[in-house]
């Protein structure tokens, strides 16, 4: 089972209940922070980093000598990756999204894919759980093509294979997040009781819908802010898996860089009730037929 | 003389200089030597998500302007406007195009040898 942790709202808990669903979930599992453009999972992990791999994208490199300049590179370039100014053929490889269209459709045969780095992928252990992480490079303004990297090498075997993956999601609703949640089983909604927490998980909610996923919300400082969250899901048929209380010794194990299931007793407790709530919530079908609700 | 391109909010030489280059309504591409003009619409770069500037310096070189009159350049079209050869006059806004070209045929119009805008995505 592939279970993403996911939200509309940043900083709502979700590394917070990725780390701790790993350290509680019954079997081994892959923790992977897919979050690339600033992962986070390793501060409460703390895993032992055996490999570092960079990941690449493919863009285009250009035969001077070939091109006829015939434009049908930069006609079907949706990013203005090349362009042809006179006589001058030019690339802007950090606008590339390498999908090779410019050299499939070359007719001269005068493109050819390159690389440039996009970031590390690495990897280790943490306890009995593997750990994967994307980490996108400074500068670097694409994060789907790494996370697909990432993904790549869930699935290239290392030992994987038989273990439940949990995915801490970058926040929001657009394609690191849809990107993230694609592939899970079961996306867990962290949220917060405030009107932002609202607004982001109803968005998060209607972005993640079409997926047919079953969802599901934990609400994390259940006792600040109002009920409009609760009256939200209610009316929406999102089950609320779990509500972590705002309580000063979880912020203080938190702000320690400790995982609140393995430092607070009350939250093994809670996180463990939790998995038997995701495990259900895989067995039911899906949300599919919310979609035109939602 | 060399044609010259005016970054311009309309299609004639009284309308405003569009301060913005990648995403200007359009450009007026003016003969110095005659003040014959036409106007080429920048709309497809004004939709564009992403590489606006690149294509808009696709669009001027194509007309064969080697002068540009502009307000804001960004670090990729800066990049592609030199490659093209186009000499880049910054910073010409608050006027009309026919008070630009009259102000660069003046010679009150520097070249830019950099960007004056940071661009969207750097």
């Amino acid at each position: 089972m592939i279970v993403a942790v996911a939200s509309g709202k940043g900083g709502t808990g979700k590394t917070t209940v990725s780390a701790s669903l790993a350290s509680v979930w019954p079997s081994p599992v892959v923790a992977v922070d897919l979050d690339v453009e600033e992962p986070n999972l390793h501060l409460f992990m703390n895993p032992d980093i055996s490999a570092q791999d960079p990941s690449y994208i493919e863009i285009p490199e250009i035969d001077d000598e070939k091109c006829t300049r015939c434009r049908a590179c930069t006609d079907i370039c949706q990013f203005k990756a090349i362009g042809i100014f006179g006589e001058v053929v030019m690339t802007f490889p950090e606008m590339c999204h390498g999908c090779g269209a410019c050299w499939t459709i070359c007719p001269e045969k005068a493109i050819t894919p390159g690389k440039r780095e996009l970031g590390q992928i690495l990897s280790g252990r943490s306890g009995p759980s593997a750990f994967v992480m994307g980490r996108l490079r400074v500068g670097e303004a694409m994060s789907p093509p790494l996370m697909r990297d990432v993904k790549r090498h869930l699935n290239s075997g290392n030992g994987y294979a038989d273990r439940d993956i949990i995915i801490d999601a970058p926040p929001g609703v657009s394609c690191p997040a849809i990107n993230a949640v694609m592939d899970a089983d079961v996306i867990v909604l962290v949220t917060e009781p405030t009107p932002f927490g609202l607004y982001d998980l109803a968005l998060a909610q209607q972005a993640f819908a079409p997926l047919g996923k079953p969802m599901g919300v934990v609400i994390n400082r259940a006792d600040i802010g109002t009920r409009d969250v609760y009256d939200h899901c209610q009316k929406t048929g999102l089950t609320i898996l779990a509500e972590i209380p705002y309580q000063r010794d979880i912020a203080e194990a938190y702000a320690k860089g400790q995982i609140i299931a393995a430092a607070v007793p009350s939250m093994r407790a809670l996180f463990e009730t939790l998995v038997g709530q995701i495990k259900t919530l895989h067995g039911q079908p899906s949300m599919a037929r919310e979609v035109k609700h939602a | 003389m060399e044609k010259i391109a005016v970054s311009s909010e309309g299609p004639d030489m009284d309308a405003r200089v569009d301060p913005r280059f990648g995403r200007a309504a359009g450009f007026i591409i003016i003969d110095p030597d005659t003040m014959a003009f036409e106007y080429v619409d920048n709309g497809s770069s004004q939709v564009m998500a992403q590489g606006a500037g690149i294509q808009a310096a696709e669009i001027v070189a194509a007309t064969g302007a080697r002068v540009l009159l502009t307000g804001f350049v960004g670090p990729k079209a800066f990049q592609a406007l030199n490659a093209a050869g186009i000499t880049i006059g910054q910073n010409v806004d608050n006027l009309t195009v026919r008070e630009a070209v009259q102000r660069f045929q003046a010679g009150d119009v520097p070249v830019a040898d950099a960007p004056n805008s940071r661009g969207h995505r750097s």
